[in-house]
């Protein structure tokens, strides 16, 4: 583990270079351990793949004082992990209207729509952590057969809800933006809702898996939103 | 009371002093862009430093009063008028029932803040008023002001007012380099890249606001291109994409990020950065982690003296 003063008022804690879930866990079990403590003097957390963004108020807080009380808390163990992560299902629905980059998923991956569907929503995958915009998750755990590389061009608008693909990451546009993900399926949960507690669907640490829905569900579900 | 706004200039949010708490949802902080500009136009009509007030940027509003009532303007210089009354900035002014205060444009400086006493009445949105413009939420409506719009002022609050002593703002004039610490990947960065970054000045360019300001100039580059995973990005965090122009990350930034950072403004001087204008010149100059700690105390000590 390393600390490192990220700036005046931030410390960044790195936990190692990897993308996995050993080393994510030690980020997360950090990340529960100083969200427990509700200290007035922290601003924000910010998880990432293997490392811990602490923002805090350098006039009430010293960079010594909370290295000194990260090294403590690092080497406890996850608070939540007993009680068992959540895991969330988000319904898709993998209509080729919501998800305009279906057929080129599967010629790529060199299989059918179908086995595309199936393949995206067998895994369990874990919440890295959130960022790029309010309630836009990192996913780990897309089977490699379906990476595929992100569009030459970004589109300048998509939906609220969009499912998509780039490189060897899987995630949902929480609302609508421009970008550069293959899109294959749309939920129609809200992702991000910022009257509700919590405003986001997922968290850092969770599980989620996705479970595919036909349009009628979708509409349905659309409606009594 | 209400306040209706008759022309809402380039671009005018609701703002407080930023939303915390919820940057691991990817929430950035918002708030207001010049926060000390912002902390005094408060204190001027006796608020909380806290309180909802407008930011305006580069051009001002026009607001129609519908009662009379009592505001502060801070922050960029910025000729604002009621009828053919100029209007005196960094002081509370009392406008009568039915005036219609027309802020112009800012000659020099990029954001000019209005407190009303008492405070904008505006929804807390996850603890905050200030507006989040790319989640569309916050604020007035979690977007800018338009023409028609408004706004309502709290109905209970202080109703004393506070002032300057006579030159308290003199020291904030004058364009010196932004004060940085090294950033979280500065060891990413040889010894050339530092000497081009302290040593060169870059420009503003137009793709600049509150999510960070991008700056056109000498190439930076790490020793190797790697890819960095990615991670948490600090307020003020100079950042180095493919094409070695640096970005200085904002208010409205993204919480998370790949590209490494090579500095980062200090706390200090995050309010100067908010009164950069497209097209000025920046340059930056080193400073150690203590030092800048120290800068802060001494800021927060004067903004403690300033007043009478």
């Amino acid at each position: 583990m390393k600390i490192i003063p990220a700036s005046d008022s931030s410390l960044l804690v790195v936990f190692g270079n990897a993308i996995s879930p050993e080393l994510h866990e030690r980020v997360i079990a950090l990340f529960h351990a100083f969200q427990a403590r509700h200290d007035p003097r922290i601003g924000n957390l910010h998880p990432g793949y293997a490392s811990l963004l602490i923002d805090f108020d350098p006039l009430r807080l010293s960079h010594e004082e909370l290295t000194s009380e990260v090294q403590q808390l690092a080497n406890t163990r996850d608070s939540k992990a007993d009680k068992g992560s959540n895991v969330g299902t988000i319904p898709v629905c993998y209509d080729v209207e919501f998800g305009p980059d279906l057929p080129d998923v599967a010629q790529h991956a060199g299989i059918s729509l179908e086995e595309v569907i199936r393949l995206h929503s067998l895994p369990t995958y874990l919440v890295y952590f959130l960022g790029f915009s309010p309630g836009f998750v990192y996913l780990g755990g897309l089977p490699e057969i379906l990476h595929t590389p992100r569009l030459a061009t970004p589109r300048p608008s998509i939906a609220g809800g969009s499912v998509g693909i780039a490189g060897s990451q899987t995630g949902i546009y929480p609302v609508d933006s421009p970008g550069g993900w293959k899109l294959i399926g749309r939920t129609p949960v809200r992702m991000f809702d910022p009257e509700a507690t919590p405003p986001t669907r997922l968290q850092p640490g969770d599980r989620m898996k996705f479970s595919p829905i036909d349009r009628g569900t979708f509409d349905e579900m659309m409606q009594s939103r | 009371m209400a306040i209706r706004v008759a022309k809402p200039g380039f671009f005018t949010t609701v703002q407080d002093l930023g939303r915390y708490g919820h940057a691991h949802l990817g929430i950035s902080p918002a708030g207001a862009a010049d926060p000390l500009s912002f902390r005094i136009a408060n204190l001027l009509v006796g608020n909380e430093e806290n309180a909802p007030a407008l930011e305006m940027t580069l051009l001002g509003a026009s607001l129609e009063f519908e009662e009379n009532a009592i505001v502060a303007i801070t922050g960029a210089s910025c000729e604002c008028k009621a009828g053919a009354d100029v209007i005196a900035v960094n002081t509370a002014v009392e406008l009568p029932a039915g005036a219609v205060l027309k802020c112009g444009s800012m000659p020099t400086g990029a954001r000019c803040y209005l407190a009303v006493q008492r405070g904008f009445d505006v929804p807390l949105i996850m603890g905050s008023a200030s507006t989040h413009v790319g989640g569309r939420f916050g604020g007035f409506h979690g977007r800018r002001l338009q023409s028609g719009d408004v706004l309502q002022v709290r109905k209970r609050g202080p109703s004393r007012v506070r002032s300057l002593r006579p030159g308290a703002l003199d020291s904030q004039q004058g364009q010196a380099p932004l004060r940085v610490t090294k950033g979280a990947q500065h060891d990413w960065f040889g010894p050339e890249a530092f000497e081009k970054l302290f040593s060169c000045s870059y420009i503003v360019s137009e793709q600049s606001d509150r999510t960070g300001l991008r700056l056109k100039g000498e190439v930076v580059r790490p020793r190797e291109q790697s890819q960095l995973l990615t991670d948490g990005i600090p307020l003020g965090a100079i950042q180095v994409p493919q094409d070695g122009q640096p970005i200085i990350l904002f208010v409205d930034q993204q919480t998370t990020g790949g590209y490494p950072k090579i500095a980062n403004v200090i706390a200090a001087d995050m309010h100067l950065v908010g009164q950069i204008r497209p097209r000025d010149e920046v340059r930056f100059v080193e400073f150690s982690i203590a030092e800048a700690i120290q800068v802060l105390r001494e800021q927060e000590q004067w903004l403690q003296e300033i007043f009478k």
